[in-house]
């Protein structure tokens, strides 16, 4: 057993868990923050992405040994106003259908906007393809990414 | 198959429906009890509070679909509430909640909007009357004296009273039975693209599914199940598991062994340290070449007739050519994004059951079953679901939570891995379409033979639907559309072994591939154009519907003028009650396709949202592509051999094409849309794929290899 001692959306916690335990169900079954979501275990489907350091991460495949004194940031914690322009857009365009992937869609177009103010198709290509959505909310979610990042940089202007 | 039909599951689950109907008398109102005190509900979808607050009851299940609005949306039209202020809250199990396209409180097969659209307009019908007669008793005046409007009633003498101030006396007076419904040029809801209300609880983490379910002192559990399927533990060795940090029981049920832990990651690592023996059953030597095979000796087998028409023989002896055609699909994963789990609190005093179900009537079932507990004991409470997709009609993995909690006396949520959810599922039945036509000289098909070989999931979930032979849901998109005199259209139900289930689409994906394909195949004998070929054939006004969605896809995505190095494909076809024609355009490099961009009609009769409408086929492009271009289940010694997206392959946003959906305004009654799409992706696909190569797919997921030489 380790005892983490990490910041999460900006509280500091401390977990008791085995050193081999995923950040993510120490998420979900230590801290009781369900937001985050399991799909796959192998940091294949991206349903579990959360931010480290600021930097996107698959808490599924991130072992408690290495979060101790990190920073996390989860769905839970984007926005102290609790709607993150990124959750806007979404709400503008609908963006989920099931809705059980876009925890992690969303940490994932939200780590890529804070990086590229402005991303053509091919960088959301690439910053979002680890992020699976078996209902196929693709064409959106790119919508809704070029729309958060307008809205966002019109915000910076104003 | 013998494993399994000889296993207990199939007289079990036929029993638990039976039980579970045949107790269901009287009327209640689910979740009433538990909410504040001061709150009536005035029928089975309507409760209005004190405070003004209306709830609407949700009674199909939400998995991506749209229901949570869709269902509220037609309720609300006749209400006169304002929906974005109304809170929607899940059924439970009663026959009113019955879906009556289906015989149970089931959600599936497109069947929502379709079978609610008459009875929840009726139901906030009902309810506004009784408001506004107890508004009408109260004030001494005639009801026609009185309107309602934004959750009030409002009299010509401009008296106002809220629906909560109505709400006690109106849930006391008789239900009318003669209903007025608006005239759809009245709608303010119904037909406009209303925001989902769960998109809000959706973006932020809040929403609940079944794997978030919390109840106090509840442990979590994972089960090793059998690798092969229908396998069953015969001893276990758990000394080691029962060593580890957090685990508390380790509990060997019907499927499996479970080790229950106070968190996931302990169940799990325990679980992984059991040292089981299984009883692999007849299972053990299945493989993918063995299953193929059998699909193709099964062609000796006598099937059944569907449909015939004029004298096949005769029209095929005398063709001027004739040309055989087969194809062949492999068994498909549904790959929810959220792994099977379900929780149940199984107690001495009766039985709560949450998670995420299709089927919250035979979740109900098999708690009494299990429990021995009779109806009003068990509560079944259905979360959102993180995908449905079909796999959730199934109740495998409730029957495991209630089986647990019953052995360790807690409440107890199980969660299945990814590699559990994957090997476990109740796959997407392989099929052999075998075709062949007649033409005549002038390249006009004089007569057809169709036959499907297939294993039937109703066979297993519904038997009695199956009667000579017949399966209704193996017939979908069997019967083509097109004006051909002679035709035989067969099917012969071929159990291949492994436990099959319905997959989003069911049998549409199966006989659309081989139709469609099969009049392209045609069309390119005939030297003709593949568009005008068909409509060639789609003659009176029957036909009306499939010109019409066939001529706006064709005419929107350039039929005709595909760029350099694109090439375009088309299918049509009929399903749920909706027709939907789709071209999609690709292009290939090195034997890779590529599907840059689907244009499709779709005339699914009355629309409730439009947007929800579109967002299910640009869904169902997802999926329906994600199974021509990428994904299959094979099996080897029994077991499956994918267990995870690595091996199991699905669409990502790179691969995503461009969704362009054209709604048909329509008066006709409403049809599904959550699966023809699906099944219209592999024909369109594979006819593009000869446009571009002169070769033909007969086979699903596209091979590369085989069009490397092209």
């Amino acid at each position: 057993m380790i005892v983490a001692k990490l910041t999460v959306n900006g509280k500091a916690v401390t977990i008791n868990a085995s050193p081999d335990t995923p950040l993510l169900w120490a998420l979900r079954d230590d801290l009781k923050m369900n937001g985050t979501k399991f799909g796959c275990g192998l940091a294949l489907c991206g349903a579990c992405t959360v931010h480290i350091n600021g930097e996107p991460a698959r808490s599924c495949s991130t072992p408690m040994s290495a979060v101790d004194g990190k920073k996390i940031t989860t769905i839970e914690g984007i926005s102290a106003s609790g709607m993150h322009p990124v959750q806007k857009a979404w709400i503008e365009l609908d963006v989920p259908q099931c809705g059980y992937c876009q925890s992690g869609q969303i940490m994932s177009a939200v780590a890529l906007l804070t990086k590229n103010k402005n991303p053509s198709d091919a960088d959301i290509d690439a910053a979002m393809s680890g992020n699976i959505c078996r209902c196929g909310t693709y064409q959106r979610i790119r919508a809704a990414i070029h729309k958060a990042a307008a809205q966002m940089s019109s915000k910076k202007e104003a | 198959m013998n494993a399994l039909k000889s296993s207990s599951r199939r007289n079990f689950l036929k029993t638990s429906i039976a039980v579970s109907g045949s107790l269901m008398v009287g009327f209640h109102v689910p979740g009433f009890a538990k909410t504040e005190a001061a709150s009536t509900a005035i029928n089975g979808w309507v409760r209005v509070g004190s405070d003004n607050s209306v709830t609407i009851i949700c009674h199909r299940s939400e998995m991506g679909q749209g229901t949570y609005t869709s269902m509220p949306m037609l309720v609300a039209e006749e209400l006169e509430v304002d929906l974005r202020r109304v809170k929607i809250e899940m059924a439970g199990v009663d026959p009113i909640y019955i879906n009556a396209l289906l015989g149970g409180q089931l959600t599936g097969g497109s069947t929502s909007v379709r079978d609610a659209f008459d009875g929840l307009r009726k139901a906030g019908a009902q309810a506004r009357m009784m408001l506004i007669s107890a508004a009408a008793n109260e004030w001494k005046i005639p009801e026609s004296d009185c309107r309602a409007d934004n959750g009030m009633v409002i009299s010509n003498g401009g008296k106002k009273l809220f629906y909560g101030q109505l709400a006690p006396k109106a849930a006391m007076l008789p239900v009318p039975k003669e209903v007025a419904l608006k005239d759809a040029k009245a709608w303010k809801i119904i037909g406009r693209p209303v925001k989902r209300l769960d998109t809000p609880a959706k973006v932020t983490g809040k929403a609940e599914y079944g794997i978030d379910v919390q109840l106090p002192g509840m442990l979590i559990a994972s089960l090793a199940q059998c690798p092969v399927l229908g396998g069953k533990p015969i001893s276990v060795d758990d000394t080691k598991a029962r060593a580890m940090p957090g685990v508390k029981a380790v509990v060997k049920i019907d499927d499996g062994v479970a080790v229950v832990a106070t968190s996931f990651w302990q169940a799990k690592v325990a679980r992984d340290a059991l040292n089981i023996t299984w009883d692999n059953g007849q299972g053990a030597t299945l493989s993918s070449a063995g299953i193929s095979q059998g699909l193709k000796d099964a062609l000796a087998k006598p099937a059944a007739t569907l449909k015939k028409t004029g004298d096949v023989d005769k029209a095929m002896a005398g063709a001027a050519r004739k040309i055989a055609a087969s194809y062949e699909l492999p068994f498909l994963a549904h790959a929810t994004m959220e792994p099977m789990n379900f929780t149940a609190d199984v107690r001495t005093d009766g039985c709560d059951i949450y998670g995420p179900t299709q089927f919250p009537q035979m979740a109900e079932g098999v708690a009494m079953q299990i429990t021995g507990f009779p109806k009003e004991k068990v509560k079944v409470h259905t979360t959102f679901l993180g995908g449905g997709f079909g796999r959730r009609i199934d109740v495998d993995f409730i029957v495991q939570a209630v089986q647990i909690s019953k052995a360790v006396g807690k409440p107890v949520k199980l969660i299945w891995t990814r590699e559990d959810d994957m090997t476990h599922d109740f796959y997407r039945p392989v099929s052999l379409n075998t075709l062949e036509a007649g033409l005549d000289k002038d390249g006009k098909p004089v007569a057809m033979r169709f036959r499907l070989t297939s294993p039937s999931v109703t066979a297993r979930l519904f038997p009695s639907f199956v009667k000579d032979g017949i399966e209704p849901f193996m017939a979908e998109a069997a019967v083509l559309p097109y004006d051909i005199p002679n035709t035989n259209v067969e099917m012969a139900i071929h159990d291949a072994g492994v436990r099959v289930g319905y997959w989003r689409s069911v049998s549409h994906a199966l006989n659309c591939f081989a139709n469609e394909s099969f009049i392209d195949e045609l069309a390119a004998a005939a030297g003709k154009d593949p568009v005008a070929y068909r409509l060639a054939m789609l003659n009176g006004k029957e036909a009306e519907r499939f010109r019409n969605v066939l001529s706006i896809a064709t005419a929107k995505a350039g039929w005709g003028n595909a760029a350099k190095g694109r090439f375009l494909g088309v299918a049509l076809m009929e399903g749920y009650g909706s027709y939907v024609a789709q071209v999609s355009e690709i292009s290939i490099d090195n034997g890779a396709v590529r599907v840059h961009k689907v244009t499709c009609a779709v005339d699914c009769g009355m629309i409730v949202n439009p947007d929800i409408v579109k967002a299910q086929v640009e869904s169902s492009v997802a999926y329906g592509m994600s199974a021509v271009l990428l994904s299959k289940i094979t099996f080897k010694d029994g077991k499956v051999e994918q267990s995870n997206f690595d091996s199991y392959p699905v669409m990502r946003m790179n691969q995503m094409p461009v969704v362009d959906v054209h709604l048909v305004a329509s008066t006709e009654k409403p049809g599904g849309i959550g699966e023809p799409v699906v099944a219209t992706c592999g024909p369109s696909v594979a006819n593009a794929v000869f446009a571009a190569t002169g070769k033909r797919v007969r086979k699903l997921p596209i091979d590369a290899d085989a069009l490397k030489s092209a």
